[in-house]
């Protein structure tokens, strides 16, 4: 039941719309761009809020630092750009101006991870999980779906604190609820299971939820908790669930070092030592290719997350 | 304040330095006594603020320090503006101090709105500073210093070009320029070119000014200020000598960031008569 839906919707129209709807609740918001405006949805609210939205052209850095300076009048600062100009670009204007000065700066980074698709790796990013989370105070944040995104945009606005949310560029399914309350920080276990737990974030929920039913079918009963929130980690859920089902596969759009698998080794390591796999791209770049089709190459689908389940049960009943 | 009680000041500070880099033997001396009469023009005569900080800084002149590692006179001055506590100087660059070798707004330091060290970030934080103080119809300023090496950094000048399209005349650069940086002159360096007509280009107004004498830069700061508000972000080319005001550091790079030891801290002292205190 969980798998039904509606409708497909891209999540980086869910950050268009929330961010609309926060010009109009929140004056503080002021939105920035680097000349990617349809991309990043945000033709809306510079329509409607003009003098709150600046246009800087193709230059992220100086991007980054204006909205630190935003910040500083009590603005509330959303930049806008692909999750690589976002990241890896401006890493030093992010680490200094932004994170270690504690500025309020929602970093909003579209066409994360693979899934931009036929652009190619120059265009994708699939470390951006891993540098942000490394910033000593960054909140990372990655959700689901439309609905999620546009939760998550609006949740943000009310945290003070540098936070980096990154969404997507190809429809998905739309499977969370409409106007859900969005809690930084909480996971959201979407479907109760005993045998094994699949931690799964962004685009990679969905792809779980799929291995959830193939699994049942099977006789395995899956637990599916959505980690949107990548840092601060809910650690006490984690920790809850992998003391439950005793082995863990981990989901996400992302290189396997330093992103939401690392996250969770390090609560195992730490506290309840319990067989990991990790579904992610392992340590290399993307390449040009349909959304789908990159999935499946780079194992970042349904029957994978099935493959993953089956050989951390074994390996949980070995060890 | 009078001039001369601002020349004073400036050679009080110019002592702050010297003992502050001494103290902990790290930290950059030469721009930093460069640079003093400007900060104490600036802080006590010519900026409208607030001692008593707030971040937000509502109806005040915002000033960032974008060549961060002159620190050392912008935590004088701040001290001595009433800041913070004046003995808290001798904890520069040492463990637990708020005055991190780097201005930092980590450790809350009053009078520190943005962190800065890793160079060429400053004009971008102003131009948004300045662009709050617009959307709040705040009709103060946002003044920021970049030191003539810096501006090698590329988002200098995407932040240069973003200013004049935008108009942010309420946006007053001043270039310590200097002409030095680590490694040498920066003619031999990585070659400014002629920045006045770089920036012109850019569709700035550019003034000059000369930057260690007091009388002049208080004009220069002055002639500035009056230059804001016509629809142009304002630049100032600010000429000062990195080590003024002692004769064995001035006009060379080598003392960019050098500790004086113990008798080249009394030689220059000796050079900078004690008119105040020493913290």
């Amino acid at each position: 039941m969980i798998l039904e839906y509606k409708e497909k919707k891209d999540t980086r129209s869910g950050f268009g719309a929330g961010l609309t709807q926060l010009g109009e609740s929140h004056p503080q918001v002021v939105a920035l761009c680097a000349d990617l405006i349809g991309s990043l949805k945000m033709g809306d609210f510079q329509k409607k809020y003009p003098e709150r939205f600046f246009q800087v052209g193709i230059a992220e850095a100086n991007m980054m630092g204006i909205a630190a300076g935003l910040s500083i009048s009590g603005k509330i600062p959303y930049t806008g750009t692909f999750a690589n100009f976002s990241t890896g670009r401006v890493y030093d204007q992010i680490r200094q101006s932004i994170a270690y000065s504690h500025k309020n700066v929602k970093i909003c980074a579209s066409h994360a991870g693979l899934t931009l698709g036929e652009d190619g790796a120059t265009h994708q990013i699939l470390e951006d999980i891993g540098m942000m989370k490394m910033l000593p105070g960054m909140t990372v944040i990655n959700p689901c779906d439309y609905n999620q995104t546009k939760a998550a945009t609006l949740a943000i606005a009310d945290f003070y604190g540098p936070v980096y949310l990154r969404f997507g560029r190809p429809v998905i399914p739309v499977f969370t609820p409409e106007n859900q309350i969005f809690e930084i920080g909480k996971a959201w276990k979407i479907k109760e299971g005993k045998d094994v737990t699949i931690f799964a974030t962004g685009h990679l929920v969905w792809q779980a939820l799929i291995a959830e039913e193939v699994l049942a079918a099977q006789g395995i009963d899956a637990e599916i908790i959505n980690i949107h929130t990548i840092k601060p980690l809910d650690e006490e859920a984690v920790l809850a669930s992998i003391r439950k089902t005793g082995c863990v596969v981990t989901a996400e759009e992302h290189n396997r070092i330093g992103g939401l698998g690392d996250s969770i080794a390090q609560v195992i390591v730490g506290n309840q030592l319990v067989p990991q796999e990790y579904i992610a791209v392992n340590d290399s770049f993307g390449e040009s290719g349909k959304a789908e089709d990159l999935m499946k190459k780079y194992g970042l689908d349904a029957m994978t997350i099935v493959e993953k389940a089956k050989k951390v049960l074994q390996r949980k009943h070995y060890e | 304040m009078k001039l001369e009680e601002l020349e004073d000041l400036a050679t009080q500070v110019r002592r702050d330095v010297l003992r502050m880099v001494h103290h902990c033997q790290s930290g950059h001396p030469g721009a930093s006594l460069g640079c003093a009469d400007f900060f104490v023009a600036l802080f006590f005569s010519k900026l409208k603020h607030n001692p008593k900080f707030s971040m937000e800084g509502k109806g005040e002149d915002l000033f960032f320090l974008s060549n961060g590692h002159i620190s050392p006179v912008w935590y004088s001055v701040l001290a001595r503006a009433g800041y913070f506590d004046l003995g808290e100087l001798s904890t520069f660059r040492r463990l637990n101090s708020r005055l991190q070798g780097h201005p930092s707004t980590h450790e809350g330091l009053p009078g520190v709105r943005v962190a800065s060290g890793s160079l060429g970030q400053g004009i971008s934080v102003g131009i948004g500073a300045a662009l709050g103080k617009r959307l709040d119809q705040d009709p103060q300023r946002v003044i920021v210093l970049t030191g003539d090496g810096e501006l090698q950094e590329g988002q200098n000048w995407e932040a240069a070009m973003f200013a004049a399209h935008h108009k942010v005349d309420n946006l007053l650069v001043f270039v310590d320029y200097n002409g030095q940086q680590i490694d040498g002159p920066t003619k031999e360096v990585m070659d400014n070119g002629d920045l006045s007509a770089k920036f012109k280009a850019f569709g700035w107004e550019v003034l000059e000014a000369e930057g260690n004498d007091m009388e002049k830069v208080c004009e220069g700061i002055e002639s500035a200020f009056a230059a804001l508000g016509n629809g142009k972000p304002v630049l100032v080319l600010l000429h000062t000598e990195m080590g003024f005001g002692v004769d064995f550091m001035v006009g060379t790079h080598k003392w960019h960031g050098i500790a004086p030891n113990d008798e080249q801290l009394e030689k220059a002292l000796a050079q900078l008569n004690s008119t105040l205190q020493d913290y």
